[in-house]
Order: structure tokens, then sequence, then C-alpha cells
């Protein structure tokens, strides 16, 4: 917990970022699709943050927008701009096992991990790549697609290496791999490479992160229903 | 229609307007953006046409370029026309301009001000199978049945928000008439619609000052809006016109309906409670100064009967069904209109709708939607079917039909379309 607590610790502060996000995402046979989004992210004080997805492809997709707005305790709000129907629409936010656009990651992958939602149980020390990582069980509390996940942070930064997840019958579904750390504003850790492989389906999916942007003049207005149907 | 050419030179009055306004500041910090889809489109009706001229198969294509241009303080310009062409109706080959509007906005106090000038859309209302709160934006019926594709309509929308929700207010200086089949198309009345004979209410025509405000806002689980408008009506009463006297019959039987627009007022109310996989929801009117439909036996006017009328209903979604990333959503709403089966001017007057959605969450997003709208006080039934998969990032294929099943009761709003099913495929095309 005092680990998961710090790492939050540590990441706090940031205020907003902006960044680019291209998924490639691999079936059994090696055949691969893009998809190519832009995300936005909003920090608030003492609740989850506001998070805005905006899609570029598939083109069919194009312009349609993605709202959270997550919290500590209760569930996240989320609403779906439409610009084919040029309507908002709110949506569930119960099905966090939902796949996130065809790809491996599910939505419950994606969104920021609260600390008040899991319970921990320290594993081991282990030496992972160059670093020393703890590695620690964490069981989610609230409704999940996992029973547990194996987490992988090293000791020097706290970032996450690896996750291994473990589906509700204990077996090991997906793993999570994470490279290419790089330090923004001097603090603030973000991987540019995110692998989720499928042990079940053998699917796959590589996220590719770039363009990050901190301190953007992004404000609350842009994370509101009215600012969604701005969204470009 | 007339009033084309004065829409375009708003539009372009809109576009002149920013393009100054960017110039006054950096031209060379303008950027761009062109986005397209295009639709090739077939549709087949598998019951013989009721009337002579009228095929059993059409065809054609859509074409809904948008163009967009933003300077470096966000203000911003989006263009989007709208073209099709119909190898069976002429009325169905047509052309809108969907979007023409200049967007601003900036902060006011704790919150934030938007102001739309130009043609735009503009969609109110949570139901699934229609939606009864939304008056903005006239609809397109050539383009489809169900009554969801709408004209683009000149208006100043402004927008204040903050924490407690938003406030709006719209100012809609020129009213568009519906579009409808023409004598060869399917999906018609008979005798059919002559647009060219439309008449006003108010003294001011098409020219009326129409206006609306809305307030909505999000709290917790609650999606609320309450929404009021005062102008003219974006449903036409149909009036019989062009009689022509049969031998043999006492009455002259008319060879025309002359669309007429009345004013009206309209209170609406839409919500939405959203809790773990239930959404429950709710759309409701009251709508004064309307005509309802003329009792049988009087082809002219119906009278003057203020109303009210609601939907509600909800939906549940299974997740993860069969262990796949495959998702079912059941959905089903209740449709009521105060006038009753006898005066309602639609088809929905006691009506339950129910569907089921098959969201495969595969990497083609792969959907299937089938549902039904059954008649509670007769015995006509409405079917429809649409599937949809993701070919590549550009392409993508649907699926569509809808069934008229059982549309006995002559007095049914879809007896004239009662042979008029009909099934469609579309090749669609994303830029």
């Amino acid at each position: 917990m005092q680990i998961a607590r710090d790492a939050r610790d540590r990441d706090e502060g940031f205020g907003n970022f902006t960044a680019s996000q291209a998924m490639v995402l691999r079936n059994k046979q090696g055949k691969e699709s893009r998809r190519q989004l832009r995300v936005k992210v909003l920090e608030v004080a003492d609740d989850g943050n506001k998070t805005l997805f905006v899609f570029d492809e598939p083109r069919d997709v194009k312009g349609t927008a993605f709202l959270v707005h997550a919290h500590k305790e209760e569930s996240d709000d989320q609403w779906l701009y439409l610009p084919a129907l040029k309507r908002v629409k709110r949506i569930s936010s119960s099905n966090r096992s939902g796949s996130f656009m065809g790809s491996e990651f599910s939505y419950e992958d994606l969104g920021a991990q609260e600390v008040e939602k899991f319970t921990y149980r320290y594993l081991r020390d282990e030496p992972c790549g160059a670093f020393t990582c703890t590695v620690t069980e964490q069981v989610p509390t609230e409704k999940s697609g996992y029973r547990r996940q194996v987490v992988w942070r090293d000791k020097e930064e706290l970032r996450l290496w690896k996750v291994e997840y473990f589906d509700r019958k204990d077996s090991h579904l997906k793993t999570l791999t994470l490279d290419k750390y790089e330090a923004h504003l001097d603090r603030y850790w973000r991987a540019a490479e995110m692998t989720m492989v499928n042990h079940l389906t053998g699917k796959s999916t590589i996220m590719h992160w770039s363009d990050y942007e901190f301190g953007t003049d992004l404000n609350e207005r842009d994370f509101s229903k009215t600012g969604l149907k701005r969204v470009r | 229609m007339a009033h084309r050419p004065r829409l375009l030179q708003s539009a372009a009055a809109a576009g002149l307007a920013l393009a100054l306004s960017g110039g006054a500041a950096q031209a060379a910090d303008i950027e761009t953006e062109v986005s397209s889809r295009f639709s090739l489109e077939s549709r087949w009706y598998p019951k013989t046409a009721l009337h002579p001229g009228q095929r059993s198969h059409a065809s054609g294509f859509t074409a809904e370029p948008e163009f967009y241009a933003e300077d470096e303080e966000g203000r911003s310009l989006t263009v989007s026309p709208f073209l099709r062409y119909d190898s069976a109706d002429t009325n169905r080959s047509h052309f809108d301009l969907r979007e023409a509007f200049v967007l601003l906005y900036g902060e006011a106090g704790d919150g934030e001000w938007e102001l739309r000038l130009g043609v735009d859309r503009v969609t109110w209302g949570v139901a699934e199978v229609r939606n009864l709160v939304d008056i903005v934006n006239q609809t397109d019926l050539i383009e489809s049945p169900d009554e969801k594709t709408k004209l683009g309509q000149l208006m100043a929308h402004g927008t204040w928000s903050a924490d407690w929700g938003a406030v709006e207010l719209f100012l809609m200086p020129w009213h568009r008439e519906r579009t409808f089949p023409g004598s060869r198309g399917r999906l018609r009345s008979e005798p059919v619609v002559d647009e060219d004979k439309t008449t006003y209410e108010s003294a001011a025509g098409e020219r009326h000052l129409d206006w609306a405000v809305r307030y909505s806002g999000s709290f917790g689980p609650v999606d609320l809006g309450f929404s009021y408008f005062d102008g003219q009506s974006r449903e036409p009463v149909l009036r019989p016109a062009d009689f022509l006297p049969i031998p043999g019959l006492e009455q002259p039987i008319p060879t025309a309906l002359h669309p007429h627009y009345e004013k009206i007022r309209q209170f609406g109310l839409d919500a939405q409670l959203t809790t773990g996989p239930w959404l429950l929801k709710l759309e409701a009117i009251r709508r004064l100064g309307a005509s309802n439909r003329p009792a049988a036996g009087n082809l002219f006017q119906g009278e003057e009967d203020d109303y009210g009328a609601w939907i509600v209903g909800g939906e549940y979604a299974f997740y993860s069904v069969f262990d796949t990333e495959a998702e079912i959503t059941l959905l089903a709403e209740w449709l009521w209109d105060g006038r009753g089966a006898e005066r309602a001017t639609n088809a929905f007057e006691n009506d339950l709708f129910l569907a089921v959605r098959l969201a495969l969450n595969d990497v083609e997003s792969t959907e299937f939607t089938l549902s039904v709208v059954q008649d509670l006080d007769h015995a006509g039934r409405l079917f429809g079917f649409e599937a949809r998969r993701r070919l590549d990032d550009n392409w993508s294929l649907e699926l569509e039909g809808t069934v008229f099943q059982d549309i006995g009761w002559t007095g049914d709003s879809l007896h004239g379309v009662r042979r008029d099913s009909f099934f469609g495929l579309n090749l669609i095309y994303n830029l």
C-alpha cells in the first residue's frame, strides 16, 4: 500500500498533459490493425483525474470523443460524443473489463488505478533489467475483470515495469510490459511503449505514446459536456 | 427551394467574418483540416408498390465533406455540405448545407461562454426510438423514415456553462421545410406532398424568428435537460388540396397535400439515470398550439389541441457474454401521446419499443441491432434490423432493414407505407 501511495504521491502535481497514442493490434495470425488517438488528462485535487480521448483512426470513428471523470470512491462518470449525431451520450462505466477499441487493453487497464481501490501484499524483491524491483500483489476491492494483479515497480523511481493479470478463475490472462521511460518536467515518468499480451487468445497490442506536453492551457471547461461537443 | 441561396449567403458571411478576424491576427497560424464521408447505397423493396411509377429498387450515393479551420485563439469555422443522388426518386436526390458556422468561446466568471453562429445541427434527447424533445433542426425525412437525420438550421446559439450546468439560447431566423419523397419514391404519402405550396400560420412566413432556451446539467448519476421552444413547428400539417372531381363519386378527391406550418410552443424534459449496467430514460413534452389529426370524414384540418407526450424506458447491458468480449444490450421504451390513436399526428400514440443489440467489441467493431415497435392500440408493428462492420481503416459496411407488418387499420399513420418494407446495403468510405 505504501509503495502504491508513494508512487501516486510522486506523480502528483502534474496539473495536466496531452499526448498522442498509437496502438497496433495484432491477432494470433499476425494480422495488424491500427488505432490513432489523442489523450488529454487533467489532474483533479482530492478526486480521480479527468481524461479525454479523441479518436483519429480508424476514420469511421474520427472525431468521436470519450470523456471520463474518475472518482476515488464512487464509480466513474463517462460520456461519449458522437460527431455524426452531434450528440453527447452518458454511458455506463460498469463495463470495466470490456475491450478498449478492440485492443487487449480494457477500460480498467487504461484508467488511473486509484490506490484506494486495491488491497496490497508484498511478495519479494528481484532484479528487473538494470534495477531492483519490488513485486507486489494487488487485489481489486471493487468489481473488476481480474481476481488479482502482480506488479513490478523499481525501487528507485517507483516506475511500473510489468503487470501480470489473473482472471476470475485465477489463470494468467494477460501480461503488460512497459518500456522506454522518459521523465517529463524532470519528474513525471511516462513509458513510451506499453505491450499487452493476451495468453489465452495469442493476441497482443502495442501502445506507443508520443508528443507529451505538460502544463498546457487545458482547464476544467475542456473536460465538461459543453467542451466535449467542441472537441477536435 | 427558394431559401437555399440565402442560407448559403449567410454561411458565406459567417465565413468572411472569420476570415477577416483571422486576417487581423496572423493569417499564417490558421490550421485547416478536411475529412469526408462517402457512401454507395442500395435499397430493395420486396413488396409490389402501391402507386404507379414507384420502383422496387433504388441505388445512389452520398458525399459529406467537412472543412475545418481554426486560428491560434481557438476560433474556428466548420463547413459541411451534404449531397445525395438517388436513382429512383428525384426528390431524394438533394443537397443540404448541414453545417457552416463560426465557433467562439472564452471564460466567463467561474464558467465559460460559447457562441456558434451560422448553420448548425443540435440534437436533444436521450431515448433510442425517437427524440420527442428534439426540435431545433428540421427532419430530412427523405433520408430515412426514422426521422433521425436533420437538415442544417441557421441560428445564433449561445451557451453559458459552469459547475451548475449549461444554459443555452437559440435564435432561429429562418424556418426550414421538411423534405418529402416525390411521386416515384417509396415511403411516400398518397397523394404526394407538394412542397411548393407551403404555407405558414405566421404572416412572417419562413422568416419568423423562432427561439428556444435549454438548461442541462449532471448531478451524480442523473443527467437532466429542460427546454422551451417558441416558434414554427417542424412538423407540418398536411392539408389535402387540388381536388379532382371523379365521375360517379360524390366527393372530389385530393391530388396533393400542402404543408402548413403552425406557431407552437413546446416544453420539454429529458432525463437519464445511469447506474451500473442500467440506463433509465425519460423524455416528455407539452406542445401548445398544434392541430390534431382531422376527425374521420373531415378531410381538411384538425382542431388546435394542446397535448402531452412521453417516452419512458431504459436499457440493460450484459458484458462479456459467453466468455467473450461481446456485449448484449436489451432496450425497452414505452411511447405515449395524450391525443390517442384517432387524433395523434404520428404513429406512436401508444406503442412499445423493444430491441436487442449485440456488439462484438472486436477489431472490426461488428454490431447487430434488432428492434420492434408494437402498436398497443392496433395490430401494426414495425421491425428494424441494423448491422455494421468495419472492413479496414477507411471502409465500412452497413446492412439495414425496416419491415411494416399488419398495418391494416386505415387510420394508422403508417397505412400509406404498409407495402414499403425495405432492405438496404451501404458501403461507406471515410477519408
